[in-house]
């Protein structure tokens, strides 16, 4: 079974943004970077998929020459192989992404059984690359899925949603977006990470499109400080606590 | 004409698409509703009272329940025939799902979770990125606008208008259009009957908690509270608890009475998913936390020690 992840690259921030003065991206200068956690246990599953059945794992991205990054960590908990389409850093706007990874996956030798993405990423979330690759590509998508298998070459799959699950099948080849949740995505082991090191990354140029979702700025979302009341330290300050819940009846 | 995308799971309407039927009304006064099935067609006097004049019920056989790529399809077809300025849903998985299916079909432009939405050439909206914790301000060239509305922007506001008027179409339909459907359902399993979403009053974990033993402090304080346990992300990742219980970003986003953070740093993808419970107490050793900023009140100190305090002192006043 062949099997391909898309992933991207994106900071990780976890407390407060910056921007940069131009007001277009996230100031990564103090930040590290990683992939959005739907898009590790993408690849948890893809890896688990051909540890089950055989076959080779693919890892697709596109962004800036610094992504070959994330691709190696990936890399590192068993990933076959990877491909990185490299732009000049900007962020690409959904079609003009999708149509870049579809010509990648259209000139790659392999045909895959299953493409799995992330349901959003974790900083644009546009909801949407996946579904246009799906038309692209000619392929069943199933999204938002929190849990599958793959039996009869056909992808099973439960989708949550408030009062339970949905059940979803489709024939492969498909494409599937996943959930956190779905699964515990493993941490590279030392020789994983030794072995990452010597897996081929396929680095092509692509050229941009003039985006038709084109970002103008960022603003910071307004949060108000609560200026929360500090009861006081350690068990001494419970009576305080006591007094608060009985006021607001939570008991 | 604004089209909007009212969402149903058999017959029964999303709320969300309310919103997004009063977001619509600030674009224009001439709207239309569309639902996909023929079970949908009961919404004829809701979406009227939102200020539907016409309600587009798309019918076909192979249509027996939620089928995304045929709701595109039928949105095409529709987008055909009448032309609208605008095809707007909800931000909700499907509302997002069906309207990239009708962009994928026409090639166009989408603008996801829109907070504000301003009609021209180019269109201009605001969408949250980063769950909602940063605003992009884009423009979208294209002649129609395909976007959807974050949840929680728009109240939604009743004009009292009378039921909308019933349109009949049947989408041509390409067979790979209903591959992918819903097969069967299957209702959750929740524990001691208080789920996440309904629960009142929710006692949360973080990495402070230390281990998947340390939760026996929490779920008794939540038992006696009778509410129920949840928990960061790295909670979940460490396999400590069920991913089910897990607040946030890509967890499940709460809004209790009383949500008591316990261990809890208050990441952005954390605070996401609880900042609009009524009263938020916090527990944390470090005084400097960034979840304080989003606390009513707060205790300075190990929760190992504070929780039981706590459970204990409760039983006492309750007797
Ligand atoms: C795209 C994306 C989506 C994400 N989605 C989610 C999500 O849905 N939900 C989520 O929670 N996270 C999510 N995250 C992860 C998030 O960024 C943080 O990593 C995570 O929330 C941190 O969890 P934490 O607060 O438990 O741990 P930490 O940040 O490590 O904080 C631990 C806290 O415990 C305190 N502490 C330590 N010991 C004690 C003690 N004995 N008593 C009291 N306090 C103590 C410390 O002072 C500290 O404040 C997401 C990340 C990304 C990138
Ligand atoms: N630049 C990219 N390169 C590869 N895959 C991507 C890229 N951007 C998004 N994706 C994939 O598409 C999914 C949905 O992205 P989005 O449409 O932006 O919400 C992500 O979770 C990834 O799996």
């Amino acid at each position: 079974m062949d099997v391909l992840v898309c992933l991207k690259r994106v900071p990780l921030a976890g407390g407060t943004l910056i921007l940069t003065p131009d007001l277009r991206d996230i100031e990564t200068k103090h930040l590290g970077f990683g992939i959005s956690p739907h898009e590790e246990n993408a690849v948890e599953a893809g890896v688990q998929l051909v540890e089950q059945m055989g076959g080779t794992l693919t890892l697709l991205t596109l962004g800036p020459s610094d992504a070959e990054e994330q691709l190696r960590s990936q890399l590192a908990i068993g990933a076959t192989r990877a491909v990185l389409i490299e732009t000049d850093g900007q962020e690409w706007d959904p079609q003009g992404t999708a149509a870049a990874l579809v010509d990648a996956i259209k000139a790659e030798e392999t045909k895959f059984d299953l493409i799995i993405f992330g349901a959003e990423s974790a900083d644009s979330a546009g909801y949407q690359i996946h579904i246009r690759m799906a038309h692209a590509l000619n392929l069943p998508i199933v999204t938002n899925v929190k849990s599958m298998k793959v039996e009869n070459n056909i992808v099973s799959c439960d989708r949550v949603v408030a009062y339970g699950r949905e059940h979803y099948e489709a024939p492969l080849p498909a494409i599937v977006t996943v959930r956190d949740g779905l699964n515990i995505p493993r941490y590279p082991s030392v020789p994983g990470r030794m072995a990452a090191r010597k897996k081929t990354v396929d680095v092509r140029k692509a050229e941009a499109r003039v985006p038709k979702l084109e970002k103008v700025t960022l603003a910071l979302a307004p949060s108000k400080d609560k200026g929360a009341e500090i009861l006081g330290k350690g068990p001494d300050a419970v009576p305080a606590l006591v007094e608060v819940l009985k006021q607001i009846g939570a008991f | 004409m604004i089209l909007v995308l009212v969402d149903h799971d058999r017959g029964e309407i999303d709320p969300l698409s309310l919103r997004a039927l009063t977001a619509a009304r600030k674009l224009s006064q001439e709207i239309h509703a569309v639902v996909i099935g023929s079970d949908g067609a009961g919404v004829l006097n809701i979406v009227g009272e939102y200020g539907a004049q016409i309600l587009h019920v798309a019918s076909h056989a192979a249509i027996t329940d939620y089928t995304p790529m045929a709701s595109g399809r039928a949105l095409s077809e529709l987008v055909e025939k009448l032309k609208p300025a605008a095809v707007l849903a909800a931000g909700s998985p499907r509302g997002n799902e069906q309207l990239a299916h009708l962009a994928a079909f026409m090639d166009i432009p989408m603008a996801a979770e829109c907070s504000e939405i301003t009609l021209g050439s180019p269109h201009h909206v605001l969408r949250a990125r980063w769950a909602g914790n940063l605003i992009e301000s884009a423009h979208v060239h294209s002649e129609l606008l395909i976007a959807t509305v974050l949840s929680f922007s728009t109240e939604p506001q009743s004009i009292n208008g009378p039921a909308a008027t019933l349109a009949q179409f049947q989408p041509e339909l390409e067979p790979a259009d209903t591959v992918v459907k819903i097969l069967s359902r299957s209702s959750g399993e929740s524990k001691g009957g208080v789920t996440l979403i309904d629960a009142k009053v929710i006692v949360s974990g973080g990495r402070g908690v230390g281990g998947a033993e340390g939760f026996a402090n929490l779920e008794e304080l939540a038992t006696l509270l009778g509410g129920t346990v949840g928990c960061s992300r790295v909670v979940t990742s460490s396999g400590w608890r069920p991913h089910a219980e897990q607040v946030g970003q890509t967890g499940t986003k709460v809004a209790p009475d009383l949500y008591i953070a316990a261990g809890i740093s208050g990441a952005m993808q954390h605070i996401a998913g609880m900042k609009n419970s009524k009263t938020i107490v916090v527990i944390n050793t470090d005084p400097e936390a960034p979840i304080l900023r989003y606390a009513d009140y707060a205790i300075i100190g190990d929760l190992h020690q504070v929780i039981p305090a706590l459970t204990s002192a409760i039983r006492q006043a309750k007797e």
